[in-house]
């Protein structure tokens, strides 16, 4: 039986800024079906590995495959576009209406701008679309951000406190793209301070400590 | 995957819509840009053949300062987020650095033919004979606006980078400024422009080189 290979690999990864070490010899696999839980305090370095993750963080030390390419190569740049990353701070674009940011996120992946517009309906923010993104609150910005996730249909999802700032439905909206992503053979990492909410939906959990993980 | 010209064309079409709503350029930079041009025959007085002795290289200086600026704010609003969703996005470096230089040089050029028409009528220039004026514009539009994106590329690595950037910004730009007054005087005088001309276009060239080049590495450092 041949085995899947894991979605990515972290061996002995260490991140430095200046004099500051967050992360330290950081080993893990995340596998096909995974749905990683991190845990841990302000500063631990939750965010570090998801970037590592991403392949937007240099590291130190070690080596990071992700979805099968050396994230210190140059082959990462072909991988990127099937990496779903959400930080905590929306990425969108404040001068430009929802509609306009998610259909420039659809046209840089070389879709057409009605996914866009399809996507903007399933996260319910239709009636918005033509808002400035600046004029939304931040459960709706929240919300645009998870509807690039659904224009793009990641195999590795990445979200740095998805939860946050969600109602109910966006909460539950959130966990049905974690669940179909896992489902359908990709991984997602949760980063969060929400256990509760994390451990009913994650595979596993982890929490992460001065830049060690435990 | 789309293809270069339209992944620069469509980062230019953000950057442009992203523009129309902010009116930075409009609304900020074009009136102090000629507020500047104001303040010179204010300082200098109003002796009219050495204000339309001056004019030229004071417009040229003028260019150049809200110039760089123009396009290093226009590229450098963008926060680590965006850039991080930018660099996900697959879109070629290279390409985005294009693209944001043609929002840049569109910005420019409208910048320049608004300051040029207040020199004139503020300073008394004649337009006799300068059919280069329109070429020299676009010149110096695409030197800028490369130099401008170039160097917000290195605002954005963050840290002590943004101290490096007049150390590159001077440099670069002096021989865009030397080109642009000297052409034009030579026009005045009679002589041939070609080159001070070439001098520009060589300086473009240079700038779009180092962009390309310098695109990955710089959106890769943070």
């Amino acid at each position: 039986m041949i085995e899947n290979p894991p979605v990515a690999r972290l061996d002995g990864v260490s991140v430095r800024a200046g004099n500051v070490q967050i992360l330290r010899d950081i080993d893990l696999t995340i596998d096909p079906g995974d749905a990683l839980g991190v845990f841990g305090a302000n500063g631990a370095g939750k965010t570090t590995i998801l970037r590592v993750l991403a392949t937007l963080q240099p590291t130190a030390t070690g080596s990071v495959e992700v979805l099968g390419a050396d994230a210190t190569a140059d082959e990462r740049f072909t991988v990127r576009p099937r990496i779903g990353y959400i930080g905590h701070v929306p990425a969108l674009y404040p001068e430009l209406t929802l509609a306009e940011n998610l259909g420039f996120f659809a046209r840089s992946r070389g879709l057409d701008e009605s996914v866009a517009a399809s996507a903007l309906a399933d996260v319910g923010l239709a009636g918005a679309a033509d808002r400035r993104a600046d004029r939304c609150s931040h459960g709706m910005q929240r919300r645009a951000e998870f509807a690039r996730i659904l224009v793009s249909s990641p195999v590795f999802l990445l979200l740095d406190e998805p939860h946050s700032a969600l109602d109910a439905d966006a909460v539950d909206l959130v966990d049905a793209i974690v669940h179909r992503t896992v489902d359908q053979g990709g991984a997602a990492v949760l980063v969060s301070h929400d256990r509760a909410r994390v451990r009913s939906l994650a595979t596993r959990t982890v929490e992460i400590e001065g830049g060690i993980l435990r | 995957m789309i293809g270069f010209g339209s992944q620069a064309a469509l980062i230019a079409r953000r950057d442009i819509l992203r523009e129309r709503r902010s009116g930075e350029v409009l609304w900020v930079t074009l009136p102090f840009g000629a507020i500047a041009l104001l303040l010179v025959p204010l300082a200098v007085g109003t002796d009219a053949p050495m204000l339309r002795q001056i004019g030229p290289g004071i417009f040229w200086v003028v260019v150049m300062l809200f110039g760089v600026f123009i396009s290093i704010r226009q590229t450098s609003s963008e926060t680590d987020a965006q850039r991080d969703q930018l660099a996900l996005s697959g879109l070629d470096p290279a390409a985005v650095y294009f693209g944001r230089a043609l929002a840049s040089f569109l910005f420019l050029l409208g910048f320049q033919l608004v300051l040029g028409f207040v020199t004139v009528v503020l300073y008394d220039i004649s337009l006799e004979g300068w059919l280069i004026l329109p070429l020299t514009f676009v010149i110096v539009a695409a030197g800028l606006s490369l130099l401008g994106t170039l160097a917000a590329g290195i605002v954005a690595t963050g840290q002590n980078a943004a101290a490096l950037v007049p150390l590159l910004v001077a440099p670069l730009s002096i021989p865009l400024l030397i080109g642009a007054t000297q052409a034009l005087e030579a026009l005045q005088l009679g002589r041939s422009s070609l080159t001070w001309v070439l001098m520009m276009i060589v300086t473009v060239i240079v700038l779009a080189i180092a962009g390309v080049l310098s695109a990955q590495p710089l959106q890769e450092t943070r």
